[in-house]
């Protein structure tokens, strides 16, 4: 069998198998709803109740302030639909940034077509944003500022704790989406003055449609699902019991090992920053050198597109990912790479490698070995770099 | 997402490079938006293409496009070969998603290009391309029909 290496764990990872089996036994005999009386309902009840301390251990929240939700965009969603709503008498301002996942910026969009405004902050070319220009564009009516804690696509991290004491100052509330770094790199939501935190268990080995809210105690959110009682009457809708505690054991796992797998993890990836622009010509760094998650790698090779250099890479047996227009049926390439100032051209040339515990050095070597035949193929091919020779 | 001869002229395509003293060039597309078509043409005193190189600069449909618009051109008299349409080359791959169906106006288009740039340096007038300009953005381009 050809070699499998997959370098794509930014967009799902591989599920533990003691999640696996943690979930097994829920979807088996434990299969009660945490609604009911009976003995058999509170067990799943207990279940989840416990799942919630541990996930709010992560985050040093506390297991009152975790809200279990379908995943990272119905986070997203909740948190800045119900948070506006709910205080309209204070004011219809957002900030956020160029650079957000879709679950926010449309989320935000969506919001402004129906009469709120939102402040798009800038980045610089790593992918960061101003903190004087946050500060600058807060308002009498700004309600809340929401930036994510680490992009999706250039791995890049921002000054959280700093844009935490800016909204604290200015009496806005903060959220903040960290679906890329939960269980990945450390959060202290007190610390950092986070008020609002989402996450999702598909990106810490656990399973896909589920993830959670946290919402400090005390601020004001309006409900996103209306129905029953779940979820101390904030989001209806029978719990992924099975989920949750697939999601809390992954969340346990990733809290354990999290110090010792940073520093492997981030080892590989400095591998491949190191090696690519050695082994490649005209490469460019995607995202931040050194505030970058321990997993993310994202390189723009010139003179070639994208797709078809993910789709070379898939026939080496590599999964990766691209910034491409032509990966998502889009005109414009990566909202990000734009925002982060890349011309079209060289957006287009985009790869995002990103990498788990599971990434072995092997792996990172094979993966430079193929890389380099396939760029080169692909530059022979290419009117612009036959041209420039 | 692609057809298997979609991804086989991906995989081997054919008609790579450029010729020297080619007797037509053609260069359609932009890189801003991700796609860029060259076609070199090797033209006999009988009109005939003899032979037909390409570059490409772009997505795993424009290389699949470009290789099998050259396939179906190459050996072809010039009035043939300016009758190739997009359909054509989406046929002869077996389809191309939507979403893709620009790369075969491309792959129209660098062909017609490379035979108005033949027309034009040999004074000759090839019917079909009298006054041949590509259209400013193939992204547009939809046929329902596809």
């Amino acid at each position: 069998m050809m070699k499998q290496v997959y370098l794509d764990n930014a967009a799902t990872t591989m599920v533990h198998k003691e999640v696996i089996e943690t979930m097994d036994a829920y979807y088996g005999d434990l299969y009660g709803n945490p609604s009911s009386i009976y003995d058999f309902g509170q067990t799943a009840k207990k279940a989840i109740n416990s799942a919630r301390e541990t996930i709010a251990s992560v985050i040093n929240a506390k297991a009152d302030e975790i809200y279990f939700t379908g995943g990272g965009s119905e986070s997203d969603n909740w948190a800045i639909k119900g948070v506006m709503a709910a205080n309209r008498k204070k004011g219809n301002h957002i900030i956020t940034s160029k650079i957000e996942h879709h679950a926010v910026l449309h989320t935000c969009e969506y919001l402004a077509k129906n009469g709120y405004e939102v402040t798009y902050l800038n980045v610089d070319s790593d992918g960061l944003i101003s903190l004087s220009e946050l500060e600058e564009a807060i308002r009498e009516n700004t309600v809340l500022i929401t930036i994510m804690f680490a992009n999706n696509e250039i791995g890049t991290i921002q000054p959280i704790k700093e844009i935490g004491d800016i909204a604290k100052r200015h009496g806005a509330l903060f959220h903040t989406d960290a679906v890329q770094a939960f269980g990945h790199v450390p959060i202290d939501v007190k610390e950092m003055n986070i008020d609002l935190l989402s996450s999702s268990a598909h990106k810490i080995h656990g399973p896909k449609g589920v993830g959670m809210l946290y919402i400090r105690k005390g601020i004001k959110i309006d409900n996103l699902i209306h129905g029953g009682a779940q979820e101390s009457k904030k989001r209806a809708g029978t719990e992924n019991v099975p989920g949750i505690c697939g999601y809390s054991k992954a969340a346990e796992m990733a809290m354990d090992s999290m110090n010792e797998r940073m520093s492997y993890v981030s080892g590989l990836r400095d591998r491949f920053l190191k090696k690519i622009p050695e082994a490649i010509e005209n490469v460019r760094l995607n995202g931040h050198p050194t505030k970058r998650l321990p997993g993310n790698v994202n390189f723009s090779f010139e003179f070639i597109e994208g797709e078809s250099l993910l789709l070379y890479l898939d026939m080496e047996g590599i999964s990766a990912s691209s910034g491409s227009a032509c990966t998502s049926g889009a005109l414009d390439p990566s909202h990000v790479l734009m925002a982060i100032g890349l011309p079209h051209e060289i957006a287009h040339g985009s790869l995002r490698l990103s990498l788990s515990e599971f990434t072995t050095e092997e792996d990172v070597d094979y993966t430079i070995e193929k890389l380099i035949g396939v760029v080169h193929r692909l530059r022979l091919m290419s009117p612009l770099y036959i041209r420039r020779k | 997402m692609y057809t298997e001869k979609v991804m086989e002229h991906f995989r081997n395509p054919r008609n790579v490079g450029e010729i020297e003293d080619a007797d037509g060039i053609g260069q359609v597309g932009n890189a801003k938006c991700g796609d860029i078509m060259k076609i070199f043409l090797k033209i006999d005193d009988k009109d005939i293409i003899t032979d037909v190189k390409f570059l490409t600069f772009g997505c795993g449909s424009a290389i699949a496009s470009s290789s099998m618009a050259t396939e179906l051109i190459k050996g072809k008299h010039i009035d043939e070969a300016v009758a190739l349409s997009n359909k054509a080359v989406i046929e002869a791959l077996g389809g191309l998603p939507k979403v893709k169906v620009h790369c075969s106006v491309l792959a129209e288009q660098a062909v017609k290009a490379a035979l108005y740039d033949y027309a034009q340096k040999s004074g000759k007038v090839i019917a079909g391309i009298e006054d041949y300009k590509p259209d400013e953005d193939v992204h547009d381009y939809d046929d329902e029909q596809l």
